[in-house]
C-alpha cells in the first residue's frame, strides 16, 4: 500500500472531476472518498492503473452522490455520460488547486486544511491528528472553507505569495501525530516550485530543505531541544544541505531577491560551517539587513541582534537588542544568552528564567529552564 | 492556530455584575442559560473551533504521595483553597482577538432576568506541544 503514490496523485484526479465539471466541493468531497476506499482495498487488490483507478471510483462516488441530490436531478442528466476530457487546458490545473486552496478569503487555519486535504491528499482524520483537534472539527473547518470559496472560478489567477505563506505555516507546525506535517510541506513545495517560475518558491523549497537537513540534530534521544551551536553537525542531512544549497544559488542568481530567499541564504551560512566557531556571522548579520529591509520584521531585528552578538561582540548585540520591542516573545532569552556571553551570569540566569515563563512551547520552556538552572548551581541559593 | 483554554470559575473569579447564584434563578431562566451553552459550543462545532468542554463536579479532594508502600494521603473536601474550578472549554482559534472574542461570548450567557451575567472567565493560551521547525538561533 503505497500512501506516498496515493497523496501525490490527489491533486490530478481531484482536477480530472473538475474540468468534467462537477464543482469543487462535491469533487473534493469525492476524491476524498475514493482515497478512504483505495486504503481499504488496493492492499488485497492493488490496481494496475492507481490513478485510473482513483479517478473512476471518485467519478461514480460523485455520480452516486449527484443522484442521491434529487435538487441536483437536472446536472445529473447533464453529466451522466462520463465525457471525455476536453483539450488540454490553457492552465496547469494542479497550480489553480494550490491557488485555490490558499484563497485570500480563507483564514490561515482554513486555507492549511483545505491545501493538507485537497492538494496534499491527506484524510481528515490525519490532518485532525496532526492539529491535535477532533475529526468532526476539522471536517467543519474543511467544508465552511469550502463553502467560502464555492464561489471562486477555478481558472482565475492566483497570488504565489498567499499559497508560500500556508505552505510556510504547514512546515512550522512540524511533526505531531503519525503525519509528517514538514515532510509534506516540503513535497508540496517542491511541487508547486516545479509549476511556477517565482524565485520565491525556490527560496521557501531551499529554507525548507536546510532547515529539515537539521531535524535529526534538533533533539535529544530524551526529547529536549538541542541548539544550533551544540548540535552534533555529523547528523545533519548533507544530500539536503546540498540540495537545499543549488536550489537557493540558482533563485538568486534570478536577482529578484525576497524574504525567503534570504532567510534560506542564512540557513545556508549555518550549513556550510563545518563548526559552529567557523560560522560566518559577519555575513549572515548582511543577510539580516537584507531581511530587515524586506519584511521590517521586529522578528528579524531580533535574530540580528544575536548575530551582530556574534560577529561584534556580546556588547554589540546587547546594543541592536535595545532597539527592538522588549515584549516580543524570546526577546528575554536572546537578552539572556547575549548577558552570559558577556560574563554577567546573574542578570543572565534571572533573563533565562523570565524566558522561561514567556515561552510558546514545552521544549523551549524545558530548555531555558535548564539554562536559568546551569548558571544558578553554581551562585549560592 | 493556537489553542486557548476557557476556566470557569465556580468561585475565586471576580464578583460577576449579575451576581445571583443559580439557585435563585427561576427554571424558565436556567433552561435559557444552559441553552446558550449547549448553542454556543455547537456554533463552535460548526466553525471547526471547538476541541473540547468538560463540567466538573464542585466537590474533590486534595491527595498526596506520602512515601514508599503507604497509601495517598488525602485531605478534602478543598477544606484551603478559594478557588474552584466549575469547567472549561478548550477551543483552537486563528488569534488571540479571536479567542478574547469568544470568551466574551460565553460571559453574556443570560442569568437572573435574563440579563447576561457578565461572568469573569479565565482564558489561558495552551503552551505549544513542540517548537517550531524553523529553528532560532541562540536559546
Amino acid at each position: 500500500m503505497d500512501e506516498a503514490l496515493l497523496r501525490r496523485l490527489t491533486p490530478g484526479v481531484l482536477t480530472v472531476l473538475v474540468r468534467r465539471g462537477a464543482d469543487f466541493a462535491a469533487a473534493e468531497d469525492a476524491v476524498q472518498e475514493a482515497l478512504v476506499e483505495a486504503v481499504r482495498v488496493w492492499p488485497d487488490d492493488p490496481p494496475r492503473d492507481a490513478k485510473g483507478w482513483l479517478v473512476t471510483v471518485a467519478w461514480r462516488k460523485f455520480l452516486d452522490q449527484a443522484r442521491a441530490d434529487t435538487a441536483r436531478r437536472r446536472r445529473e442528466d447533464r453529466v451522466e455520460e462520463e465525457p471525455a476530457t476536453g483539450p488540454a487546458p490553457a492552465t496547469d490545473d494542479t497550480l489553480q488547486l494550490y491557488f485555490l486552496c490558499a484563497h485570500p478569503s480563507l483564514t490561515p487555519s482554513s486555507a492549511v486544511a483545505l491545501t493538507l486535504r485537497a492538494v496534499g491528499g491527506l484524510t481528515t482524520r490525519q490532518i485532525a491528528q496532526a492539529y491535535l483537534v477532533p475529526e468532526a472539527t476539522m471536517a467543519q473547518r474543511i467544508s465552511r472553507a469550502k463553502r467560502t470559496v464555492a464561489g471562486v472560478r477555478f481558472d482565475q489567477p492566483g497570488d504565489v505569495a498567499t499559497v508560500l505563506r500556508v505552505l510556510y505555516l504547514v512546515f512550522n507546525e512540524g511533526y505531531s501525530g503519525d503525519v509528517d506535517l514538514a515532510a509534506e510541506a516540503v513535497r508540496l513545495t517542491r511541487q508547486l516550485a516545479a509549476r511556477v517560475d517565482h524565485p520565491e518558491a525556490a527560496g521557501l523549497l531551499a529554507l525548507m530543505l536546510l532547515h529539515h537537513s537539521r531535524r535529526a540534530a534538533r533533539t535529544a534521544p530524551d526529547g529536549s531541544l538541542v541548539t544550533l551551536a551544540e548540535q552534533n553537525r555529523g547528523r545533519w542531512d548533507t544530500a539536503m544541505i546540498a540540495e537545499g544549497i543549488t536550489i537557493l544559488q540558482a533563485a538568486l542568481a534570478r536577482d529578484r531577491l525576497g524574504e525567503y530567499q534570504a532567510q534560506a541564504a542564512i540557513a545556508a551560512l549555518h550549513a556550510d560551517a563545518p563548526t559552529v566557531e567557523e560560522t560566518d556571522w559577519v555575513q549572515i548579520v548582511e543577510w539580516y539587513d537584507e531581511l530587515a529591509r524586506l519584511t521590517d520584521s521586529p522578528v528579524v531585528r531580533l535574530n540580528r541582534a544575536v548575530a551582530v552578538g556574534e560577529a561584534d561582540g556580546p556588547r554589540a548585540g546587547l546594543a541592536a537588542l535595545a532597539e527592538v520591542d522588549a515584549s516580543l516573545p524570546r526577546h528575554a532569552a536572546v537578552a539572556a544568552y547575549l548577558h552570559e556571553r558577556d560574563g554577567d551570569l546573574a542578570t543572565a540566569a534571572r533573563l533565562y528564567a523570565e524566558a522561561a515563563h514567556r515561552a510558546a512551547d514545552l521544549a523551549e520552556r524545558d530548555h531555558l529552564t535548564r539554562q536559568a538552572a546551569r548558571l544558578n548551581a553554581h551562585r549560592p541559593r | 492556530m493556537a489553542k486557548y483554554l476557557l476556566l470557569k470559575h465556580y468561585r475565586g473569579a471576580p464578583t460577576p455584575v449579575n451576581d445571583v447564584p443559580m439557585d435563585r434563578w427561576t427554571p424558565e431562566e436556567i433552561s435559557a442559560h444552559v441553552q446558550y451553552m449547549n448553542d454556543f459550543a455547537a456554533r463552535l462545532e460548526k466553525t471547526g473551533e471547538f476541541v473540547d468542554g468538560q463540567a466538573l463536579a464542585p466537590e474533590g479532594m486534595w491527595v498526596r504521595y506520602d512515601g514508599e508502600g503507604r497509601p495517598p494521603v488525602t485531605d478534602g473536601p478543598f477544606a484551603e483553597t478559594k478557588d474552584v474550578i466549575a469547567g472549561w472549554m478548550v477551543i483552537d482559534v486563528d488569534s488571540q482577538e479571536r479567542a478574547v472574542e469568544l470568551a466574551g461570548e460565553l460571559s453574556a450567557a443570560p442569568g437572573a432576568g435574563g440579563r447576561p451575567i457578565h461572568e469573569w472567565l479565565e482564558l489561558r493560551p495552551f503552551l505549544g506541544v513542540h517548537p517550531s521547525t524553523i529553528e532560532c538561533v541562540g536559546h
